[in-house]
């Protein structure tokens, strides 16, 4: 009780801000950590787990459950293909309605994503950025965490890359690969007027690289692009990016008029920025998916 | 409110969900843990593409030089796929680079190893 009463004394200290914390040296000195509860060793789902029966069990009922509400869901949603569905409201109207006029974009959804919702992309290409830079640190090799037994493979995966004779898919990627990689460059570079993008192109260009790097090899795919190139143009693309970005929210926000001209719906060189952002955005999907590959494989761009 | 028939794509994209759902949870392989996440990554793409559709209209991408809003489908349910593909890309990526991290640590992939494994390193 005499306890207690001191506290409450020592309270009305600290709340006068006479004292700092409520006996601190001796608290400090005397402390002992606390018996804690150990909860996640009754309930942790390794313990659920050793049964497995029942764990099986309570898994497959929580996922009909679990589908069987969101069914009922789906049961209470608006009819599917309905042009008159809460989703297909003011919004889709205006982008479809005066998004030529706006943008320049022919392709409505590279203007959507490019133009009206254009730091949404940048979000999204800073997400891939940041999704390669944390496999570059988890992946990447270097001295210091490099076995002896690693170093042994990767000297007999580059002999065998090297010497060995792989003549079907080695033709096949000399033939494929450029065209598999121009392709890739139609579809981004006609983004805002047909189907595709920077996204889907990038992709395209990823996977022709990725193509000709499994039939011909680290070695030969690091004459042109090593480390360097790829830091170099992720950084430079999302940079290119911000700068276009900032420049068109700077002068619209500022009714300042230096606008880019949007020239004819339908050409090539038409949309304003939407060219350059999908430019942007290819070399970065494209570096990117060929450095996922690239590290995952061999440890290294 | 009897729309289940006419709904079979949300349907079937949340059975998708649920199917890839359980494999998150009772597969003990991690990469097919992962898979699972994928699984339920497409189904959540194909409720939001079956949200956008509008029976006999066309692609959003101007034809014939119609501008009306009554011609072509929602634009915004693909704008919102494509920020779903590039997130699940993203962290798909980066789950796998930390199981093959964690395989060359512990040299398995079973999560029920790796536990066991990791207690041990741990010393408790």
């Amino acid at each position: 009780m005499k306890d207690k009463k001191s506290f409450w004394e020592h309270l009305k200290a600290w709340v006068d801000g006479e004292e700092v914390i409520l006996n601190a040296d001796k608290y400090i000195a005397t402390r002992t950590p606390k018996e804690s509860l150990n909860w996640h060793k009754f309930f942790s789902v390794q313990n659920v787990k050793e049964n497995k029966r029942n764990y099986a069990v309570l898994s497959v009922g929580i996922t009909a459950l679990f589908i069987g509400i969101m069914l009922s869901v789906v049961d209470a949603l608006p009819e599917f293909g309905s042009p008159y569905n809460p989703s297909n409201n003011e919004v889709m109207v205006r982008y479809l309605e005066k998004g030529i006029e706006e943008t320049g974009a022919v392709n409505f959804v590279a203007g959507m994503i490019l133009d009206y919702r254009a730091f949404d992309t940048f979000g999204e290409a800073n997400v891939l950025f940041l999704a390669v830079m944390c496999v570059v640190l988890l992946l990447k090799k270097d001295k210091k965490n490099y076995s002896a037994k690693e170093e042994q493979e990767n000297q007999e995966d580059d002999f065998f890359d090297t010497n060995e004779k792989r003549p079907i898919l080695q033709i096949g990627a000399k033939m494929l690969a450029p065209m598999v990689i121009l392709y890739g460059i139609y579809v981004v570079l006609n983004g805002h007027l047909s189907p595709g993008g920077g996204f889907s192109g990038g992709s395209i260009i990823g996977a022709g690289l990725i193509l000709y790097a499994s039939a011909y090899g680290q070695k030969k795919m690091q004459t042109f692009f090593t480390f360097k190139t790829f830091t170099k143009i992720c950084a430079g693309g999302l940079l290119t990016y911000c700068a276009c970005k900032s420049y068109s929210f700077f002068t619209g926000a500022n009714h300042v008029g230096y606008e880019i001209p949007k020239g004819i719906p339908g050409n090539i060189l038409s949309a304003g920025f939407i060219l350059p952002l999908n430019i942007c955005v290819g070399l970065i999907v494209a570096c990117t998916m060929y450095g996922f590959y690239a590290l995952f494989t061999k440890g290294d761009i | 409110m009897n729309h289940l028939e006419t709904n079979f794509y949300e349907a079937v994209s949340v059975i998708l969900f649920g199917i890839g759902f359980m494999n998150l949870l009772l597969q003990n392989n991690l990469i097919k843990k992962f898979i699972g996440l994928n699984i339920m990554d497409t189904a959540v793409y194909l409720f939001l593409a079956a949200q956008g559709y509008i029976f006999g209209r066309v692609a959003p991408i101007l034809t014939d030089g119609v501008i009306d809003a009554s011609y072509y489908v929602n634009p915004i349910p693909a704008g919102l796929v494509l920020t779903g593909i590039v997130v699940s890309v993203s962290i798909t990526a980066f789950s796998l680079a930390l199981v093959q991290r964690l395989y060359k640590h512990y040299g398995s992939l079973n999560m029920d190893e790796i536990m066991r494994l990791s207690r041990e390193e741990e010393g408790e």
